[in-house]
This record gives structure tokens, C-alpha cells and sequence, in this order.
């Protein structure tokens, strides 16, 4: 569980954050949804203390993130995970050892518990036969895999995701999608997934927060999502034709 | 941004640079990867930039002795003098500023815009300090033996040119470099090294580290890491010669 309680986060003059609140339930998938620009990314970067917040409290199942110092914090990430926007594989290493790093870094596991663990990992995210590929000869979906596979080597009991759907066709997204879910739901750990796209929400939003213009404008889940009346939503929802289609039959 | 942002912002990250690594035998196994690309990818590019120098310090002091009084090992001596003194230390640095500078400031860079460090500082790794320190630990190690190195190559692209062409004979030329010679030039031209190999590593991963944007920034902080290196080398030198020569 992670709480998050009234933070806000300028960058110089501008505003990006402002007084937003989200509980992110353990075991489920959490989404944080809006148009881009709104400030997605920045709420889940501040989250993981990649920008310090301005204002307010972050806490990991009570632990009180914002107040600690950097040694502390590093005992925290070493619980989470995340898969980053452009997947943020290390270029200069291949599959195998991307995934390894982790585990080199931090399990203390023997050379051959190491490779079992990256190829549980990478079996767990159906990628097979690319140990030794580099991240530029995968397509963007293999580097996704990747991306989850090296944030889940280290058990995490908090994973983030950044748009893990960009720039995936509609397919692959949904595979990508649904393993979240299911890793999320097999380990019984605390997602946070960033995403605009309404075909995840649908697909896996078991709660969602929905931020407008840097402020948490409106959560629910994927059944209340399309009951809600409030305007914002509305446009955010129903912007795609399909969506429009959808709600006519309703 | 003006320059006491910038030299605070450096002094903070060379310190969390040196502060404690978290596992020392990665940093240990990337610090002799890095002295190996390092001085391979050093070599071809200083030994023909050394050869030629050397050559063209010999001409020009051989074509500017047109007295008798002046003895004619002094082409040998001059060529020593100034090969060891400014042309090694100083000039290779600078050829290295471009060299190693900007690959160093776009491959950080890059890593940068592409979300790899925020990733490093997700698994609980310092990155300042993962991505720099290999790279000016073994630029400390490796550039004193690229200097020694292009200084033979000098003064032996002098003994070519002495030698084919006939303005010196080999025994006078060689009879110069030996003539007069102080072994703390040497530590002096060492000392100078070492300062600018922590220049040329650490200013361009300053620029690296920081970078914003895309890969039109990347490129940005390369030529900025060039410039700025350069300019450093050239004051710390004066500096250094102040400090170490008079
Ligand atoms: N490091 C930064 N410095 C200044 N402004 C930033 C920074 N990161 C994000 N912003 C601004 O914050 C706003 C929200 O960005 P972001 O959270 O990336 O949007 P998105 O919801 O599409 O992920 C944008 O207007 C962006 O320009
Ligand atoms: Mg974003």
C-alpha cells in the first residue's frame, strides 16, 4: 500500500502538482490516468522520489518516504520496481545482463542462481531465446518485457509503470497490460500504472485517479468511469470514436 | 544559467561521485573495461598527432638557427623541451578534451534522456557515481602512460625528419635531447596530466549528468563539455605552470 497525501510540486514558476491525495491498494493494479501533460509522470516520479516534492507526505505501507534521508530511501527502492516510459534498458548491456543487474547489485545470489532467476524472469514475461540480444535489436514490445522482467528480478512489493503501453499496437499493449495484472495479482504487490490510454483502463483499471491539470480530479474504477457525469472525464473517456460508440449503445 | 550555479552544481556531484560505491567489484570491473577502451581507442589518434608534431618542431627550429654560434644539437634540445613541457601534456589533452570529452558527455547524456539513470537511481544506485568514477579513476591511470608515450613518439617523429632530410645528424639531434636534462620536467609534465585527465572526464560527465530534453541536447552538452573542458585545460595549465615553474 502506498499513500500518498496532499503533495504538490512546482518546477520554477510552473505548477505541475497541486494538492493531490491517492491511496494505491496492495494487490491491485492502480491506475493514474490524464492527458498528456497533465502530470502524470511527475506524480509517479515524485512518488519513487525522483523529484522531491514541494509539500506533503508519501508513505510505503506507513513508512514515511519524503523524511528520509538517501541511504534510508535506497533500502526502500531496492523494494520497487519500475518500468520506465522509454523502457530505460541500459544499452550497453544485453537482455541477460540487464535483467542480472538487479540481482548483481543487490541479492548476493551465485552466478548460477542469478541466470536461474533472469531466466524465471524472462520466462515469466514470454521472452525467450533473446538472453544475448542487445535492447536496440529488440522491438519495442521485447524491450517492454525486458523493462518488467528486470523491475520484477528483485521480488519488488511496489511496481511502477510509465505509459507501458507507448508506441505498442493495440495487441501487444493488451499482453503487456494483462502480464502487469498478473504479476500484480501472483505476487500480491502494490502497481501503480501510468497510462492515457483507454483501452487499459478498461482492460485493467481496478482503481483509477484521474488527474486534470495537475489536480486529482476523480477516482473510481473501470465500471464507475463510464457512469460518472463529470465533465473533464467525460472528455477524457469518450475523446475516441469507439468510446462514443460505446456509450450510444449504453 | 550563470557560472556559480554551474561550479556549485559540479562540487555536489563530484562528491556524491566520491563518495562510497555501493558494491566495489562492479566498479572495480568497469574501471579496467573503461582504461582499456580508453587507451586503445587513445593510441592510433596520439601516436600520429605526436609524430607529426615532433617532425614540425624540429624543421621550424632547425630553419630558425641560421647563426653559427648557436650549436646544433640546440634543434634536439628544443625539440625535447617543448615535446615534454607543453606539446604532450597539454595538447594531447586537449586533443583527448574532444576525444574522450565528448563521448563521454553523449553516452551519459543519452543515458540521461532516455530515463537509464533514473532507472540506476530506482534500483538504489548512486549514478553520479557508477557512470564517473570508472571513467576518471582510469583516465588517472592510463593518460600519464598516453603522455609518456606520445613524448617518445615526438621526439622520435623528430629524429625522422633530423635524420631523412639532413638538417641534423642523428648524433647531434640525439646528443640534444639527452643535453641538459632535468628529470623534474618530467614530474612536472606528470603533474599536469593528471590534473587534466580529472578535467577532461569529470567536466564532460558534469554536462552529461545534467543534461534535458532530447537528442538535439545530447548534442548540445557534448559541444559544451568540448568547449568547457578546453577552456579548463588551458587555465588550470597556466595555473599549473605559475605554481610548478617560477
Ligand atoms: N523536470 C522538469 N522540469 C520542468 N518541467 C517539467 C519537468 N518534468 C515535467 N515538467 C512539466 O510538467 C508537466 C507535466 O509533465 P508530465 O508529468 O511529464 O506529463 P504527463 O502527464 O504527460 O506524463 C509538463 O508541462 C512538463 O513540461
Ligand atoms: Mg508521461
Amino acid at each position: 500500500m502506498i499513500e500518498v497525501k496532499n503533495i504538490s510540486k512546482a518546477f520554477g514558476e510552473k505548477q505541475v502538482l497541486k494538492d493531490v491525495s491517492c491511496l494505491f491498494e496492495r494487490g491491485k493494479t492502480n491506475l493514474i490516468i490524464g492527458a498528456s501533460g497533465s502530470g502524470k509522470s511527475v506524480l509517479i516520479k515524485c512518488i519513487v522520489g525522483l523529484h522531491e516534492v514541494d509539500k506533503g507526505e508519501i508513505l510505503y505501507d506507513n513508512r514515511d518516504f519524503k523524511s528520509m534521508d538517501i541511504v534510508k530511501r535506497r533500502e526502500i527502492r531496492r523494494e520497487l520496481g519500475m518500468l520506465f516510459q522509454a523502457s530505460a534498458l541500459f544499452d550497453s548491456l544485453t537482455v541477460e545482463q540487464n535483467v542480472m543487474f538487479p540481482l548483481i547489485m543487490y541479492s548476493g545470489m551465485s552466478k548460477s542462481e542469478m541466470l536461474d532467476r533472469v531466466n524465471f524472469c524472462l520466462k515469466r514475461v514470454n521472452l525467450v531465446n533473446a538472453n544475448h540480444l542487445y535492447p536496440a535489436e529488440l522491438s519495442g514490445g521485447m524491450q517492454k518485457r525486458v523493462g518488467i522482467a528486470r523491475a520484477i528480478a528483485l521480488n519488488p512489493k511496489y511496481l511502477f509503470c510509465d505509459e507501458p503501453n507507448s508506441g505498442l499496437d493495440p495487441q501487444t499493449s493488451i499482453l503487456i497490460d494483462n502480464l502487469i495484472q498478473e504479476i500484480t495479482h501472483e505476487y500480491d504487490i502494490t502497481t501503480i500504472v501510468v497510462t492515457h490510454d483507454m483501452n487499459s483502463v478498461m482492460e485493467i483499471g481496478e482503481k483509477i485517479f484521474f488527474i486534470y491539470k495537475g489536480e486529482l480530479w476523480w477516482k473510481g474504477d473501470k465500471n464507475s468511469i463510464l457512469e460518472t457525469d463529470n465533465k473533464e472525464i467525460g472528455e477524457f473517456v469518450y475523446a475516441s470514436h469507439i468510446m462514443k460508440l460505446l456509450k450510444s449503445k449504453h | 544559467m550563470n557560472i556559480v550555479f554551474h561550479f556549485g552544481r559540479y562540487f555536489i556531484m563530484m562528491y556524491r561521485v566520491f563518495s562510497k560505491p555501493e558494491k566495489f567489484g562492479i566498479y572495480r570491473e568497469n574501471t579496467f573495461k573503461e582504461m582499456i577502451s580508453l587507451g586503445i581507442g587513445s593510441m592510433g589518434i596520439v601516436a600520429i598527432i605526436s609524430l607529426f608534431m615532433g617532425a614540425v618542431i624540429t624543421i621550424q627550429t632547425a630553419s630558425n638557427i641560421d647563426s653559427p654560434w648557436i650549436p646544433s644539437y640546440t634543434v634536439g634540445f628544443t625539440t625535447r623541451q617543448s615535446v615534454i613541457l607543453e606539446f604532450s601534456p597539454t595538447i594531447i589533452a586537449l586533443i583527448l578534451a574532444g576525444k574522450i570529452g565528448s563521448n563521454i558527455a553523449s553516452e551519459i547524456g543519452t543515458m540521461r534522456v532516455t530515463e537509464q539513470i533514473d532507472a540506476l537511481e530506482i534500483m538504489g544506485i548512486n549514478s553520479a557515481s557508477y557512470l564517473t568514477l570508472p571513467k576518471i579513476i582510469a583516465a588517472l591511470f592510463i593518460n600519464p602512460f598516453i603522455i609518456i608515450y606520445s613524448m617518445f613518439l615526438g621526439m622520435f617523429g623528430g629524429w625522422i625528419v633530423a635524420v631523412s632530410t639532413g638538417i641534423v645528424t642523428s648524433n647531434q639531434y640525439i646528443y640534444g635531447l639527452q643535453y641538459d636534462f632535468k628529470p623534474f620536467d618530467i614530474t612536472y609534465a606528470l603533474i599536469k596530466t593528471v590534473v587534466f585527465a580529472f578535467v577532461i572526464t569529470s567536466i564532460p560527465a558534469y554536462h552529461g549528468y545534467y543534461t534535458r530534453g532530447g537528442a538535439l541536447e545530447v548534442g548540445r552538452s557534448s559541444t559544451r563539455a568540448v568547449v568547457y573542458s578546453s577552456i579548463a585545460i588551458l587555465v588550470v595549465n597556466y595555473l599549473l605552470t605559475q605554481l610548478l615553474l617560477i
